[in-house]
């Protein structure tokens, strides 16, 4: 299933948005907007999400190129990681007033 | 024999409707966000396809009052930055547009609803910008309401509209200084530019305290909207915030607010206005304003004289990626 908003009827795709906001921070999602071709879509997205130096580097996406999760099954799917919580740090009390631990 | 197997069916779809409106009701309670994939009531959807699109129409429209003045702002300062200011017009435009295609609506279509008249879009918009001074009162009073009413949608319960008015928000604020700013000096210069000043404050002030909308007790949306965590406080409540920070302002610019009444009340903690006049505000949203035709048709020219450039980059597209598939 793709991201959310893609059509597939209007004459420009839809593309999702990711922008770098500094050197050693990720690309992150901002929004989407529609472009004929990839090209268009990088700086329609520097128009469009960086008018105020928001990021260094854009990444965009065709939206329906984006497979995601099923929303739906939302509860089953994400079930794995409960009453797992030995996985976190927190879980381990015993060491407790022991430094650097 | 299809019959019961088709009730069945029904009874189940029913059943899944039921858990999924908890699981909404359950996550407005919580004052959550619904994001774009989960399951919403078909109320909540098309309001919000209603508001978020409405909003993105004004945010185009409004870029024409300005633009009016682009070519002839009195410096080459006041013009760049009435140009970054019709940009980020265009650029709220389209972050509205996106947050309400993911609620199943193609831009395509809204724009359509928009050229054709069917769509509504803030009335503000059909007035009139006949002089310098104008620019300024819209930053001040048009975009400061704006800021009044869109300050508290950050929180929308709907997460890409929420989102686009965090964005929103951080640039109005720069729309709405550099108005003051305009009316300031103004109000420093010239007797003339003085009377030009408080002319447009004159004209502005009472449309920008519409912009919030009917009063409470003849706003029969709003309940709804508020019980969805679309909307966190009544129009009422939101023009006397505004109204409360206005007068300070003003008494900075040194303009007088058109409003004979406009009179602190201790006992309230909010000052006391005189009654809006709602007929005007009815007839410019019944299309009788003084640039309602204007708007559409500016609007609905601008849309055909670019179709070719729009036809063109698609098809420009359309062979780059033939090209690249013949030569893999």
């Amino acid at each position: 299933m793709s991201t959310p908003g893609e059509t597939g009827t209007e004459a420009w795709p839809l593309w999702e948005v990711f922008v770098r906001a500094n050197r050693g921070l990720s690309h992150v999602h901002v929004g989407s907007l529609h472009a004929p071709d990839a090209d268009m879509a990088v700086r329609n997205a520097r128009d469009l999400y960086t008018r105020r130096n928001e990021g260094v580097s854009i990444w965009v996406v065709p939206a329906d190129a984006v497979t995601t999760s099923d929303p739906d099954a939302k509860g089953a799917f994400f079930e794995s990681p409960a009453g797992k919580n030995y996985r976190h740090a927190v879980y381990y009390t015993k060491s407790e007033g022991v430094k650097h631990l | 024999m299809t019959a019961p197997a088709e009730l069945s069916v029904a009874s189940i779809d029913e059943h899944r409707d039921d858990e999924a409106q908890a699981r909404f009701d359950d996550l407005i309670a919580k004052d959550s966000r619904i994001e774009p994939r989960d399951w919403m009531p078909d109320a909540y959807r098309k309001t919000l396809i209603r508001q978020i699109s409405q909003h993105a129409h004004s945010e185009i429209i409004g870029m024409q009052p300005e633009s009016n003045w682009i070519s002839r702002a009195p410096s080459l300062k006041r013009k760049a930055i009435l140009m970054a200011k019709v940009q980020d017009e265009a650029g709220h435009g389209l972050y509205l547009y996106s947050a309400a295609q993911t609620l199943g609506i193609g831009r395509e279509e809204m724009m359509q609803q928009l050229i054709e008249g069917r769509a509504r879009y803030s009335s503000i918009f059909n007035y009139t910008t006949p002089t310098w001074a104008d620019m300024g009162a819209i930053g001040w009073l048009v975009d400061g309401a704006a800021i009044c009413n869109q300050v508290p949608l950050c929180r929308a319960s709907y997460g890409p509209y929420g989102r686009a008015m965090v964005r929103i928000c951080k640039e109005e604020s720069f729309h709405q200084r550099q108005g003051f700013e305009i009316l300031l000096e103004l109000m420093q210069g010239t007797d003339e530019q003085k009377r030009m000043a408080q002319d447009a404050v004159d004209r502005w002030y009472w449309p920008s305290l519409m912009m919030f909308g009917p009063p409470d007790d003849e706003s029969p949306n709003s309940a709804q909207s508020m019980a969805w965590n679309i909307k966190r406080f009544s129009n009422d409540e939101l023009r006397q915030r505004f109204v409360g920070m206005l007068v300070p302002q003003a008494e900075v610019l040194g303009v007088t607010l058109p409003d004979p009444n406009l009179t602190w009340n201790e006992e309230r903690q909010a000052y006391d206005m005189s009654e809006i006049d709602w007929d005007e505000f009815h007839e410019v949203l019944a299309g009788r304003g003084p640039a309602n035709a204007e708007r559409l048709r500016r609007r609905r020219e601008a849309h055909e004289d670019g179709a070719w450039v729009r036809e063109a980059a698609a098809e420009y597209a359309r062979k780059q990626a033939a090209k690249a598939a013949t030569a893999a």
